[in-house]
């Protein structure tokens, strides 16, 4: 029972990373129209600013603002040189033009930080573990970014539905002539949106690092992850993101952890780890199969 | 003759005489790497098949690619062991050659391109994309997990397989029968384009709406046309298996798919040669920047921007003018 309720802390923690993930990735589809393979390259961005500016000051608080900016940055200079330039393209044309842009990146972090990944250290003050349920401990750099993960899905919400910017956002979505012909900068409201996407990515990819290795090519692992959870909960939907993400992580983890435990019921050990290992690995694939036929357009559609 | 035909003969003797031209050069690597680019010119054409003519951006055609090359090693593996691939509920035995082993792959690889296109063709547009791209990546982590074949590490073959009348093992010979497979394909795929049933996938990519309205039944037509997609990447699949005696799950990786697209669109997407162009153009400048610098793909990634914004008709379309796209 324990070990359960660790490891839906577990998945509850990948969920709230792949929320970040695709909370910024679904807007970009479902707004700009626009398939970014390259939204990992942001993640790993985050990582590895916010690993050197960490190893060079002691202070986790700057590493994960420098990484944020520089997501921030990277991403908005991004879509005002590339992606601009695809929206009215086909959406073959966006995956071979950010396909080429992984490439680029996953290079570029190989000549400047090498190809040895990088290690963050938990922050001194997050180091310990705490007790969420009696009985139970858990390390407290996983419940921060629980926290920060819940906290990050409230300021969309609130953004998104109190605010003009947000406003703005919804109206570019659903109508973009329209939305520009009422004033609305959308240029600039795209470049911003993208921007706070990659943001996001970042601070998914900076709060990854302690827990994962810091290296080039980190990106793809989650980005794939981040496309079945928009794929599940529906392109351009926030709530969607959620939903999936949850699932995803859930499901991922849970089937890692429990998977060989239940085959060996039915299967001899040998047999089952084996069989657990490949079935837990596709797991969250066959649960994406699962919703597809049932709702092709995912759980929570935006548009319907 | 015009500029299309002088192009392909052209393009044709070349590679038939490449052995020789190689030997001449005493630069025997060349066919070598020419049979890798003659092999993912297949796997290129076959997924043109799909992008080109149907329409259907698949960014997971190496888990076709991928499976093809397993069911080589595997079946070869038992082979040189002496076991039993199955025992139950039927009696499988390893198996080496040509004949057996390849119609398997390219069998098992059109039986996942069934299953895995019955569920991405219910969607499209982006959500096809994503899904093809998460199904191919199910697949790879599935043969990460499969330990019992060498997991990540992945597998040698033994030996090359065996075919009457052929040495596979030797290099001259397995170019050829690589250039056969690849015309094969493309005389096939030129029939199939031409034929009623091309004229459909054709029908479906311009406006499915109408197919639809004409009476076609274009969800049978367009998974017919990922199922042969899948089958020409389950032999390119059997043929690479082959040439580097060696699988891993990373030839299923999606970035290896993605790799597969460029080399369509870098050639000239739609037409039938522009993917064979394609594919030796990104292997050889691949080849070509690995010896100047380790880190090639900070060129490679800019320069495919640039392409995809500013040329979009492929090195086939600049190569055989106005009609490129009607071959």
């Amino acid at each position: 029972m324990l070990l359960f309720i660790e490891q839906l802390l577990n998945g509850l923690q990948l969920g709230i990373m792949l929320f970040l993930m695709s909370a910024g990735l679904t807007l970009v589809f479902g707004i700009m129209q626009v398939i970014n393979l390259a939204h990992g390259s942001f993640y790993m961005i985050g990582a590895y600013v916010g690993a050197t500016v960490i190893a060079h000051t002691g202070s986790f608080t700057l590493g994960i603002l420098a990484a944020l900016s520089a997501a921030a940055l990277a991403g908005m200079v991004v879509e005002a040189l590339v992606l601009r330039r695809l929206y009215k393209k086909d959406h073959l044309d966006q995956v071979l033009a950010t396909f080429g842009l992984i490439m680029f990146f996953n290079e570029l972090t190989r000549i400047i930080w090498g190809r040895q990944p990088l290690f963050m250290d938990v922050p001194s003050w997050l180091a310990g573990s705490i007790e969420l349920i009696p009985g139970v401990p858990y390390p407290s750099y996983r419940v921060a970014v629980i926290v920060v993960g819940i906290g990050v899905g409230g300021l969309l919400y609130l953004l998104f539905t109190r605010t003009r910017i947000g406003m703005q956002i919804r109206a570019g979505a659903s109508n973009r002539e329209m939305a520009a012909a009422l004033g609305v900068n959308i240029r600039l409201l795209y470049t911003l949106v993208f921007g706070l996407g990659t943001l996001l990515a970042g601070l998914a990819g900076v709060m990854a690092g302690p827990i994962l290795a810091v290296e080039a090519g980190m990106g793809e692992s989650i980005l794939i992850l981040t496309f079945v959870v928009i794929v599940i909960g529906g392109i351009g939907s926030i709530r969607g993101a959620l939903v999936g993400a949850l699932l995803v992580g859930l499901v991922d983890t849970l089937g890692r952890a429990f998977l060989p435990a239940v085959l060996r019921l039915f299967l001899t050990p040998a047999y089952a780890d084996g069989a657990a290992a490949s079935l837990a690995s596709m797991s969250v694939y066959l649960l994406m199969a699962a919703v597809l036929v049932w709702r092709p357009k995912g759980l929570l559609p935006a548009h319907g | 003759m015009n500029r299309r035909t002088i192009a392909i003969t052209i393009g044709a003797v070349a590679l038939v005489a490449l052995p020789s031209l190689a030997s001449m050069a005493d630069e025997p690597y060349l066919v070598t790497l020419f049979s890798r680019i003659l092999i993912y010119a297949l796997a290129a054409v076959s997924l043109d098949l799909m992008l080109g003519f149907g329409g259907m951006v698949s960014l997971g055609h190496a888990a076709f690619f991928g499976i093809g090359a397993y069911v080589v090693v595997i079946l070869s593996f038992h082979a040189v062991e002496g076991t039993a691939l199955l025992t139950w509920p039927l009696q499988l035995d390893g198996h080496q050659s040509v004949l057996v082993v390849w119609p398997i792959a390219v069998l098992l690889a059109a039986a996942a391109a069934a299953v895995i296109g019955a569920l991405s063709l219910r969607t499209s547009g982006m959500h096809f994309i994503m899904i093809t791209l998460a199904f191919a990546q199910m697949l790879y982590y599935f043969f990460v997990s499969l330990e019992a074949y060498g997991g990540d590490d992945g597998l040698s073959l033994f030996s090359r397989n065996t075919a009457p009348g052929i040495d596979l093992g030797d290099e001259r010979q397995f170019y050829y029968l690589c250039l056969a497979a690849l015309a094969a394909f493309l005389f096939f795929s030129w029939r199939l384009v031409h034929s009623r049933f091309g004229m459909v996938i054709r029908g479906c990519m311009e406006n499915e709406r109408r197919m639809k309205s004409l009476g076609f039944a274009t969800f049978r037509y367009r998974l017919v046309c990922f199922v042969i997609a899948g089958a020409g990447a389950g032999l390119a699949g059997a043929l690479i298996a082959n040439q580097t005696e060696y699988v891993s799950p990373g030839l299923m990786h999606w970035t290896r798919s993605g790799e597969i697209l460029v080399m369509v669109l870098l050639g000239g997407m739609g037409t039938l040669f522009g993917p064979v162009l394609g594919a030796a153009t990104l292997l050889l400048v691949e080849e070509l920047l690995s010896i100047y610098t380790e880190h090639w793909m900070v060129y490679l990634g800019p320069f495919l921007i640039l392409v995809v914004l500013f040329a979009k008709r492929g090195i086939y379309g600049v190569l055989a003018g106005g009609n490129g796209n009607h071959d």
